[in-house]
């Protein structure tokens, strides 16, 4: 696969079904794994970096549970293909910015995609639609058993699997679900659930992960703990705290509804009208207009909109996307306008 | 970008360009760093027994990380250093994670592996091999790719010939 054809689709995880999707855009679990043969990157010469992306390439190609998927060596990638990658959530930031002796594996649909080389040797993830952690683990879990046929893992007994930063140590495993909580934000009880989130132990992040602000009222919420729990118990309190929190969404819609139907009608149909017709406009802007449009959606005032071609946009509208789909590297000004053609045409919005 | 800061219970909110975001974020990386955490947070679990001078010298006995440098930057060098700085590291995991249970899977290889040493002996030479046996096993190995096992009798074949001399 050349990272072109990308462009052709996005994540399977990003079609807007599976449970509660009405509030949860998605589910990931990732897992940390360092190979024991070899210091952790960070303290690893070039040399070495590059013989671990080999040996994680014979283990892939010899396993048969990552078959169909592609490697991309960052090094041979140019900046903007990168930070393509990272806006299709494939992969962090940190992993774009510094390239040398780092890969990227990422599977058909892009259920699967494989760090090597960033933290830790390996950062495995999976993402799935809707609230479905367990069956993210499920996979995940599959192909961590697959790979550790073939290579061994810093692992021991008992501090469970090593890795570079204290705060993995143990399962190594982080779940974390995006949520959609306009109408939390606009009762403005959504601090209030945060700071509960954050008392429990989970953290709340926004759209792109890690070191990254909310915005369009997605939050990103996760586990922090790895030692004292079972892998399926961390997955288990999360699905607890996320099924108070989608209640609580819940029953904040019905309250604006019956607090002021009209406004909120109003609100939703205007967003809809500004993103079908608008000629210029900002990521910031549209994520917020799209998350009026999906709220007006899941609540049933607007109708005749594909969930699954609001999610894509959400790709779709970032700089590298939009420089990828133009063929040309775009300043600030043209990628404004690129993003509002590119709005129209997935929404059916009239060139009038 | 917008920036919500709580201070105090005090929301505020700033909204930022790419470009100020950014140098916000490395600043706030600095005063916040998970580093300076880490380094708070095993300060107050050093063991009573360490000396002074004893923990200027503290280092992993495989990759030389110094146990300094993992208090100022919050990462560890690789597997061994969990078995170096185990004193440190037991009272800093509970403090990270409530607990320093581990009640996770463990590798389905593992178990069977145990039989071979591991832990800090990853490069022991068992009495029945010899040099040349090692250097074939490390060519047979790289030719089928498998540069894992590779690297393991490379260093092996290191521990030999230290042996040697």
């Amino acid at each position: 696969m050349r990272i072109e054809e990308l462009l052709n689709h996005t994540g399977e995880w990003l079609r807007g079904t599976g449970p509660s999707a009405h509030i949860v855009m998605s589910s990931r679990v990732r897992l940390a794994r360092n190979l024991e043969a070899w210091t952790f990157p960070g303290r690893s010469a070039k040399k070495d970096l590059e013989a671990v992306l080999k040996a994680f390439e014979g283990a892939v190609n010899r396993s048969s549970a990552l078959k169909g998927s592609t490697m991309f060596e960052m090094t041979e990638l140019d900046q903007v293909d990168r930070q393509m990658l990272v806006e299709r959530h494939l992969m962090s930031h940190e992993h774009a910015s510094n390239p040398e002796g780092k890969g990227l594996l990422v599977t058909a649909e892009e259920v699967v995609s494989i760090m090597v080389n960033e933290e830790d040797h390996l950062r495995i993830q999976v993402m799935r639609s809707g609230l479905n952690l367990s069956e993210a683990w499920d996979i995940i879990n599959a192909i961590d058993d697959a790979l550790s046929h073939e290579l061994t893992f810093a692992f021991l007994p008992s501090c469970g699997y090593l890795t570079a930063c204290p705060t993995n140590t143990g399962t190594a495993m982080r779940g974390s679900v995006m949520m959609h909580l306009p109408a939390l934000v606009m009762t403005k009880q959504i601090n209030k659930v945060l700071a509960a989130i954050s008392k429990l132990s989970f953290a709340s992040r926004g759209f792109y992960g890690e070191g990254t602000q909310a915005s369009g009222n997605f939050y990103q919420i996760s586990n922090q703990v790895s030692l004292g729990h079972s892998e399926l118990d961390i997955i288990q309190n999360i699905n607890g705290l996320i099924r108070q929190v989608i209640e609580q969404e819940e029953q904040a819609r019905q309250a604006l509804l019956l607090q002021n139907k009209p406004m909120l009608e109003d609100k939703v149909c205007r967003s809809w009208g500004l993103l079908k017709t608008a000629r210029i406009i900002s990521s910031q802007e549209a994520i917020e207009l799209f998350s009026m449009v999906r709220l007006g959606l899941d609540m049933g005032i607007l109708k005749h909109v594909d969930h699954k071609a609001l999610n894509e946009l959400f790709i779709m509208i970032q700089p590298a996307h939009l420089q990828k789909i133009e063929g040309k590297k775009l300043n600030a000004f043209e990628r404004d306008t690129k993003r509002a053609a590119v709005i129209r045409q997935k929404l059916g919005g009239k060139d009038v | 970008m917008h920036l919500t800061e709580i201070v105090d219970e005090q929301l505020s909110e700033m909204h930022l360009c790419e470009e100020c975001a950014r140098q916000k974020s490395a600043q706030m990386e600095q005063q916040f760093g998970l580093a300076d955490l880490l380094a708070g947070l095993s300060d107050t679990s050093k063991p009573a027994s360490s000396k002074e001078g004893e923990k200027t010298v503290l280092k992993c006995s495989r990759c030389g990380l110094p146990y300094e440098d993992f208090r100022k930057f919050g990462r560890l060098g690789c597997g061994e250093c969990y078995t170096s700085f185990k004193e440190h590291l037991t009272g800093l995991l509970r403090k990270i994670h409530g607990s320093n249970k581990y009640l996770g899977k463990t590798p389905p290889e593992y178990l069977e592996n145990q039989a071979a040493p591991t832990e800090g002996a990853l490069a022991l030479v068992l009495p029945e091999e010899n040099l040349e046996d090692l250097k074939q096993q490390l060519q047979s190995s790289i030719a089928s790719e498998d540069f894992e096992k590779a690297a393991l009798i490379r260093d092996k074949i290191r521990n030999f010939e230290k042996k040697d001399k």
